[in-house]
């Protein structure tokens, strides 16, 4: 087998592997760099949290609408904002901090979801929706995951600012602007977006897993915020096409294939990189002499 | 002329009462300390102040000014010192007002963020990353942000706590030129060597007021003392106020 035998022709001469490429692509473009943000929040879990708090909605929109993208697109999005609103809500007017009330809307809205879509549909439903169909995208697929991708950019760019002063120091950003909560808000949607993104592609459970991987293997790589963004998008892309290669070669589930390989990549930078376990420690630290 | 004007102010959290029933003025352009035990309501106030917490009861009045003229550093900042940020990025925040959302800096904002970074005696670290930061080089940085901000009125809440000595020098050089320049200035502050040698007024708080003026006399031995022993008296199982306001 020659390296264009492995390494393009399953592209060329497949239209579903390119179309699987493309979405898991363009999705790394925009998921990732979300996931970065994420990251720097010390907000990693709340990803896989809104993962969850999808489900029903999207599992409602599978009910009535069989497997049809924009209604469960729709649903998906409107479940997940729901429970952001109400995990802020409650954070602001209770003692109870976000993370405990994201927990308990997030398991509520995932039991809900699971329920919906046992009530009716097969087990296959099921895994369809958690797990995703990335070698089956179509156009309306493809579209979608463009158009979020599009809307993510723009909105991340436009943002950049608050969301940089929000991550750094929240309550001064409070003491002189109303921007904050507004930011922060936007951010989640951008987040539920992206989620839903991906679960066409992915599933619901490995969506998350396209968003943080990659943002986590960056980390050891660099400490800036913009070089941390662009390796996180090249090792989302890496990671997109080298999974599909593997699943095509070995016959593996595609969106898990893709998932391990940014796996792999985040356990390589974990002990490779210069931020990493290996340099970190056995580096001697340079010093100046004054 | 007063700045603020607090009308039976009690402030507290939860419905627990932390500041009970405070009255006076703060004076525009005035220097105040204040002191006074832990857990005497001391950042309470200052919250207060500032907007961020409602009062109990009373009325806090701000004259002539709205929040947002108000440069605020709290005691224990949530800055995430992991984040990938320079001594520019968080101290070139304090342009925000002026800057808005999403404008860079302009030419006459750098010069202003180097003469900020000259005074708090951080020239040189504009690139440096805040995880490399000592606890001094940090509050330099924040009183820089300060700096920049502008404020008419600005609230200290213990901005000496765990600080090298010539760091507290430098800072207090600060805090006496903002006085010069007619700003009013409200500090919390434990050291009361430091009050006496530098602020002209002192509010004592031990959960109330027990002196609220010129500081030779709020910080009379009779006061302090009294402070203390109303301190040590305090009962945290206490029935609800008493002192009905008319």
């Amino acid at each position: 087998m020659t390296l264009y035998d492995f390494a393009i022709a399953p592209f060329a001469d497949f239209a579903f592997m390119r179309r699987a490429f493309a979405g898991a692509g363009i999705l790394s473009l925009s998921a990732c760099p979300v996931g970065v943000f994420l990251m720097l929040r010390r907000l990693s879990l709340t990803g896989d949290a809104m993962a969850h708090a999808i489900l029903p909605g999207a599992a409602a929109a599978f009910l009535f609408y069989g497997l049809a993208i924009l209604p469960m697109t729709f649903g998906g999005l409107a479940a997940g904002v729901l429970v952001a609103l109400a995990a802020g809500a409650v954070s602001r007017l209770t003692i109870q901090r976000e993370d405990a009330s994201l927990a308990a809307f997030y398991l509520i809205s995932l039991a809900l979801g699971v329920l919906l879509v046992s009530a009716k549909g097969s087990s296959v439903d099921l895994m369809h929706v958690l797990f995703g169909t990335v070698l089956a995208l179509n156009d309306e697929a493809l579209l979608l995951i463009g158009a979020i991708a599009s809307i993510t950019a723009i909105a991340l760019l436009a943002l950049w600012r608050p969301l940089f002063a929000e991550c750094l120091d929240p309550s001064f950003l409070r003491s002189v602007s109303n921007a904050g909560p507004l930011a922060h808000f936007v951010f989640l949607l951008l987040v539920v977006l992206n989620l839903v993104g991906g679960f066409q592609a992915l599933g619901t459970l490995l969506a998350v897993g396209l968003m943080m991987l990659p943002a986590a293997a960056a980390r050891f790589w660099f400490r800036d915020l913009e070089p941390l963004c662009l390796m996180a998008i090249a090792i989302g892309l890496l990671s997109s096409y080298l999974g599909l290669l593997a699943s095509y070669h070995w016959s593996l589930a595609s969106g898990p294939a893709i998932i391990l390989t940014a796996g792999i990549f985040y356990a390589a930078s974990l002990i490779l990189a210069p931020r990493g376990i290996l340099l970190s420690r056995l580096k001697p630290k340079r010093h100046l002499t004054a | 002329m007063p700045c603020f004007r607090l009308d039976d102010v009690t402030l507290g959290y939860d419905g627990h009462p932390a500041v009970h029933h405070l009255n006076g003025d703060v004076g525009r352009g005035s220097l105040t300390a204040v002191i006074g035990p832990n857990g005497s309501g001391k950042s309470t106030l200052l919250k207060g102040l500032v907007g961020a917490l409602k009062p109990l009861g009373g009325r806090i009045e701000r004259v002539g000014f709205a929040a947002h003229d108000i440069a605020y550093l709290p005691q224990a900042s949530d800055i995430d010192r992991s984040f990938p940020a320079t001594i520019e990025d968080l101290v070139s925040l304090g342009l925000w007002r002026k800057r808005g959302l999403f404008a860079g800096l302009t030419r006459d904002d750098n010069a202003q963020l180097s003469t900020a970074l000259d005074a708090v005696g951080l020239s040189g670290f504009r690139d440096r990353p805040l995880d490399s930061l000592s606890g001094g080089q940090l509050q330099r940085a924040l009183f820089a942000r300060v700096l920049l901000q502008d404020a008419r009125v600005i609230l200290l809440d213990e901005p000496f706590a765990a600080i090298d000595s010539r760091t507290v020098a430098d800072l207090i050089d600060l805090v006496r030129r903002w006085h010069g320049e007619a700003r009013t200035v409200i500090a919390v502050l434990h050291d009361i060597e430091l009050v006496r040698r530098h602020f002209p007024h002192t509010i004592l708080l031990t959960r109330e007021a027990i002196a609220w003026g010129r500081t030779e006399e709020a910080l009379h031995p009779e006061n302090l003392l009294k402070a203390r022993r109303m301190h040590e008296a305090w009962d945290m199982q206490a029935d609800w106020c008493r002192q009905v306001t008319a």
